[in-house]
C-alpha cells in the first residue's frame, strides 16, 4: 500500500527517492570493529531505503555488480555506500551508477573506515553507533541529491613543465615527441639541474654530464619545446585544459638570439664571484654561463655583481649585450602542468656536531662531486680545502639530515648510501692506497645492481664500513685533521679515527621555493614537506588538482632512474587529457535561485574570482570559471545562491541527521537486511 | 549515571582537514568517537546558519576545520570561514552558548596527528563544559 501511495505521489511531484544502502566490510578493516550487519539492518529501517545490504568488498567487481543489479531490480534512484573515505572510492562507485544508467551524482558515501573503524578500534560499540549515524546522515543527504551534468571543457594541447632538471627535461621530451607543445621553464640560466653538477652516477659509473647533456641538447633542438630559462612562474590561473600562466623571464642583459656563447665577454669581465654551480668552491665572472655545456649557451649578466664597466660590451662581436634589457612577462595558455622543481641539499650547518662551515676539511657530497669533476674548480683533483694537499684518509658520514628527527627530517633520502659508496669507490680507483671509511646506520642498496655495487666496494675496493652514527667531528687546529668519534655498533666499541677529509652525505630536502610553488598551484605537501601525490600507490604522479602532475624529487627523494621513470609517467598522465581534447570537470559550482535573489550583490563582493555579475538586477554565475568554494552561498542572505551538490537543504539534512534519529515512520514492505 | 558524552558536529573542507582525518585513519591514530563530520568542499561554504542549526538541533560543540592560511585550495576560503567563526563567537553568548563550544582549527592533509589531537582536545573541552544549554532542552 505504502508503495503504491508513494508511486502516485512520485507522479504528482518529483520522483520519490528509492535508496539502496550498502555497508562494506572491507575485509576485517571495518567489520572487525563495526557490527556491519547491524548497521545494514538499521539502515533498512530508514525512510526511503528500499534495499540495505552488507558485503565483504563493495569496491570489488561483485560489490559493484550488486549495486548495479539492485538499481535495475529495485528501481533504485539513490545509492549510499558506507565504506572507506569518499576520497578513496567515490569515483569507483559513481562509475558503477553510471554503468547502471543512473546519474553518478545520485551517490553518497559514508566514511566508516578512515573516520570510524580505524580510529575507534577499541570501541566497537561506539563505532557501530557512529557508523549508524554516519549512514543515517548519508541517507538524509542522498534523499535530496540531484542529478548533475559534468560540463565538458576543451583542453589546450600545450603543457607547462616547471623545472629544467633531468625530470623536467624528460617530461618535456616525452610530451614533445607525442606532438604536444611544451614550455619548459627553468629558474637558473641553464637546463641541467642537480644532475649536471654530479660527476659520475651509480652504479654504472656513467659520467653524469655525458648522459645528461645530449638530453639537454635534444630539448633545445626539439621543434615542440620552447625553453624559457632564467624565468619563474608568477601566476597560475584557470583549471585543467585551460590554465593561464604568467612567467617572469628575468633580464639576462644578453640578447638570446644574438649571443653565440663564444665566451669572450667572460674573459674580459674583471669581476669574480663564487660559482653556485661549483657550490661556491670555484669562481665565475659577473657575466657567465653556469657550466660549459649550458643549454641554452647564452651568457647572463649577474646584475648584483656587475660593475657596469662595459668591458663585455666592448668585446662582444655580435653586439649581444643589452644593459637596458628589462624583465619580460609572458602569458602562456596550457592544458596541463608538470611540476619538476627538484630538491635542495640539506644545509649541513644544521648538524653543528660535524663542524661543516667551521672546519675547512669537512665538505658535503655535492662539493665532493664538484671537486672530483674534471670541469670542476680543481680540474678533477680532490684537494683538501685547508692546504691543497691530496687527502689520504677520507671518511664519509651517511644520513646527515636524513633519518634524523632532531633536524625534523625523519625520512630516508634514498640516494646518500649509494652516492657515498660511489664517491668512495671513485677515490679508491685513483688512490688504491687511500684509507676510506663509510660511517653508516644501515646501507640501503635497493636498486638494480646496487647491492652488487656495494658488495664490490666492500670486498674488492677495501672500503671500510663502520656501522654507527658519529657523535662528533673535532678538528685539530694545527694540522686541520679531523677526529671522528663514533661507536662501532657491531663491535660495541667506541672509536676515534683521524681523517684528512670528512664528506657529509647531506640528504634531500624540499626545494627552498616549494612553498611559493605550492601556493601558486594550490598543491598539498606531505608531512616531509615534499609535494603530495594524489594517492601514494595508485596515483603516484597526479596531484589533487586535475591537470597538474609531479615529476622527480619535488615529490620525494629519489635517484636518477626513478626520477626519469616518474618524469615519463607524468608526461604520459599529462598527455591523456590533451590527447582526448576535452575533459569533464566537476559540476560543483554556484547557481542562483532567481526567484529568491533580491539583487543585494553581497555574493558579488564575496567572490574572489570575479565569477558573479549582475544581470537584470539578479546575480548571474559564470559557471566556466566558478571554482565552487561556496563563499557566495554562505554569504547569501536569502538562500538564492547555492552550490550544486552542496545545497543548503542537503547540508541541513545532514546536520539534523547527525543529531537525531528519524521520527517519521520508516521502513517499507520490501525492506530487507541481507544476512 | 554514565559519563556525559558530548555530541559534536564537525564541518571540514575536502582538501585539507577531511583528508587529515583520512590520514589519522590510515595511521590508526585513536581518538574518541563523538564527532560527526560533514564534508564541505571548502570552509568558505560554511554558512553561519549551519553552526546555529547544529546548536539548535542539540550539538554540544561544533568544530570547523580547514586548510592552513595560505594553503586554501580556493586561495582565501579559509579566511572567510575565520571571519564568520569570529562573528559567531560574538553571537553565541547572546543565545546562551559558550563561545568555546565553537572551535576553528587549521589542519592540513598531512596532519593526521593534529587531527586526532584536535578531536581529543575539543571533545575533552566540551565534556568539561557539560551539555549545551540548548542541547538539554532539545533532549527534553
Amino acid at each position: 500500500m505504502a508503495e503504491k501511495k508513494a508511486e502516485r505521489k512520485a507522479e504528482e511531484k518529483e520522483e520519490e527517492p528509492r535508496i539502496g544502502v550498502y555497508v562494506c566490510h572491507c575485509g576485517v578493516n571495518i567489520a572487525g570493529v563495526v557490527d556491519v550487519k547491524e548497521v545494514a539492518k538499521y539502515a533498512s529501517k530508514l525512510k526511503n531505503v528500499v534495499v540495505a545490504r552488507d558485503y565483504k568488498y563493495m569496491c570489488a567487481d561483485p560489490g559493484q555488480q550488486l549495486i548495479k543489479d539492485d538499481i535495475k531490480e529495485h528501481k533504485l534512484n539513490r545509492i549510499v555506500v558506507a565504506a572507506c573515505s569518499p576520497r578513496m572510492h567515490e569515483p569507483t562507485f559513481r562509475r558503477a551508477l553510471e554503468e547502471a544508467g543512473l546519474n553518478p551524482f545520485l551517490f553518497e558515501q559514508a566514511n566508516i573506515r578512515e573516520h570510524n573503524s580505524w580510529v575507534h578500534m577499541k570501541q566497537p560499540k561506539e563505532a557501530t553507533e557512529k557508523a549508524k549515524d554516519l549512514t543515517r546522515m548519508a541517507v538524509a543527504r542522498a534523499r535530496r541529491l540531484e542529478p548533475q551534468q559534468k560540463p565538458k571543457v576543451k583542453v589546450e594541447r600545450a603543457a607547462l613543465v616547471i623545472g629544467g632538471g633531468v625530470a623536467g627535461i624528460q617530461s618535456a621530451l616525452d610530451l614533445a615527441d607525442m606532438g604536444f607543445k611544451v614550455y619548459l621553464v627553468e629558474k637558473s640560466p641553464s637546463l641541467g639541474g642537480k644532475m649536471a653538477q654530479l660527476d659520475k652516477t651509480f652504479p654504472t659509473m656513467d659520467c653524469s654530464a655525458c648522459i645528461l647533456t645530449p638530453k639537454m641538447v635534444d630539448a633545445a633542438r626539439h621543434e615542440n619545446i620552447e625553453i624559457i630559462t632564467y624565468a619563474e612562474v608568477e601566476e597560475v590561473d584557470g583549471y585543467i585544459g585551460n590554465f593561464t600562466v604568467k612567467i617572469r623571464k628575468r633580464a639576462k642583459q644578453v640578447l638570446e638570439d644574438k649571443c653565440t656563447g663564444c665566451g669572450l665577454c667572460a674573459e674580459a669581465c674583471p669581476v669574480e664571484v663564487p660559482n653556485e654551480f661549483d657550490q661556491g668552491l670555484g669562481v665565475r665572472k659577473a657575466i657567465y654561463v653556469p657550466f660549459p655545456q649550458a643549454v641554452p649557451l647564452v651568457y647572463t649578466i649577474d646584475d648584483e655583481a656587475c660593475l657596469g664597466c662595459g668591458m663585455c660590451e666592448a668585446v662582444c662581436g655580435p653586439e649581444a649585450i643589452d644593459y637596458e634589457q628589462k624583465d619580460e612577462v609572458l602569458e602562456l595558455k596550457v592544458g596541463t602542468i608538470i611540476v619538476a622543481t627538484g630538491f635542495d641539499q640539506f644545509d649541513a650547518r644544521r648538524k653543528p656536531e660535524y663542524g661543516y662551515g667551521r672546519y675547512e676539511n669537512v665538505i658535503t657530497g655535492l662539493e665532493f662531486e664538484r671537486l672530483v669533476n674534471a670541469s670542476g674548480p680543481t680540474g678533477g683533483k680532490l684537494l683538501r680545502p685547508s692546504d691543497g694537499k691530496e687527502p689520504h684518509r677520507i671518511g664519509f658520514i651517511l644520513c646527515v639530515g636524513s633519518r634524523d628527527a632532531k633536524v625534523g627530517n625523519p625520512y630516508c633520502s634514498r640516494v646518500c648510501c649509494m652516492y657515498s659508496i660511489k664517491n668512495a669507490r671513485l677515490y679508491k680507483e685513483k688512490h688504491p692506497e687511500a684509507e676510506v671509511y663509510i660511517f653508516y646506520m644501515d646501507i640501503r642498496a635497493y636498486g638494480k645492481g646496487y647491492e652488487e655495487f656495494y658488495r664490490q666496494a666492500q670486498e674488492e675496493y677495501g672500503i671500510k664500513f663502520i656501522r654507527g652514527r658519529p657523535g662528533e667531528v673535532v678538528e685539530d687546529p694545527k694540522t686541520k685533521n679531523l677526529l671522528v668519534r663514533v661507536e662501532d655498533t657491531l663491535l660495541g666499541l667506541p672509536l676515534e679515527i683521524e681523517l684528512d677529509l670528512v664528506v657529509l652525505a647531506a640528504g634531500m630536502e624540499p626545494a627552498r621555493d616549494s612553498e611559493k610553488i605550492q601556493r601558486l598551484l594550490r598543491l598539498s605537501r606531505s608531512a616531509d614537506g615534499f609535494f603530495a601525490e594524489a594517492h601514494p600507490k595508485l596515483r603516484p604522479v597526479d596531484t589533487l588538482t586535475d591537470g597538474i602532475y609531479l615529476a622527480g624529487t619535488c615529490q620525494g627523494p629519489k635517484d636518477i632512474p626513478d626520477t626519469v621513470s616518474q618524469a615519463s609517467a607524468a608526461a604520459a598522465r599529462a598527455a591523456i587529457p590533451m590527447a582526448m581534447g576535452e575533459v569533464e570537470t566537476e559540476p560543483i559550482v554556484a547557481f542562483v535561485r532567481k526567484e529568491l535573489c533580491i539583487g543585494c550583490r553581497i555574493c558579488e563582493r564575496t567572490c574572489d574570482f570575479g565569477v558573479i555579475t549582475m544581470v537584470d538586477r539578479k546575480a548571474h554565475v559564470n559557471e566556466a570559471i566558478c571554482k565552487g568554494c561556496g563563499a557566495c552561498a554562505a554569504a547569501c542572505p536569502t538562500g538564492a545562491m547555492q552550490i550544486r551538490h552542496f545545497t543548503d537543504e542537503q547540508i541541513y539534512a545532514m546536520i539534523e541527521a547527525a543529531l537525531r534519529e528519524e521520527t517519521e515512520e520508516g521502513g517499507r514492505e520490501e525492506v530487507k537486511a541481507e544476512a | 549515571m554514565a559519563e556525559f558524552e558530548p555530541k559534536i558536529v564537525a564541518f571540514m573542507c575536502n582538501w585539507c582537514s577531511y583528508a587529515g582525518g583520512d590520514l589519522a585513519g590510515t595511521s590508526r591514530l585513536q581518538y574518541p568517537p563523538n564527532a560527526r563530520i560533514i564534508r564541505l568542499m571548502c570552509t568558505a561554504r560554511l554558512d553561519p546558519a549551519f553552526v546555529l542549526k547544529a546548536f539548535a538541533e542539540g550539538a554540544d560543540g561544533v568544530l570547523v576545520a580547514g586548510c592552513h592560511i595560505g594553503d586554501c585550495h580556493y586561495v582565501s576560503g579559509n579566511l572567510k570561514a575565520e571571519k564568520r567563526v569570529k562573528m559567531l563567537k560574538k553571537l553565541l553568548p547572546e543565545l546562551g552558548i559558550e563561545p568555546e563550544r565553537l572551535m576553528l582549527r587549521w589542519i592540513s592533509a598531512a596532519e593526521g596527528e593534529r587531527f586526532a589531537n584536535t578531536m581529543k582536545e575539543f571533545i575533552a573541552l566540551v565534556k568539561k563544559l557539560g551539555p549545551s544549554p540548548l542541547s538539554v532542552s532539545a533532549r527534553g
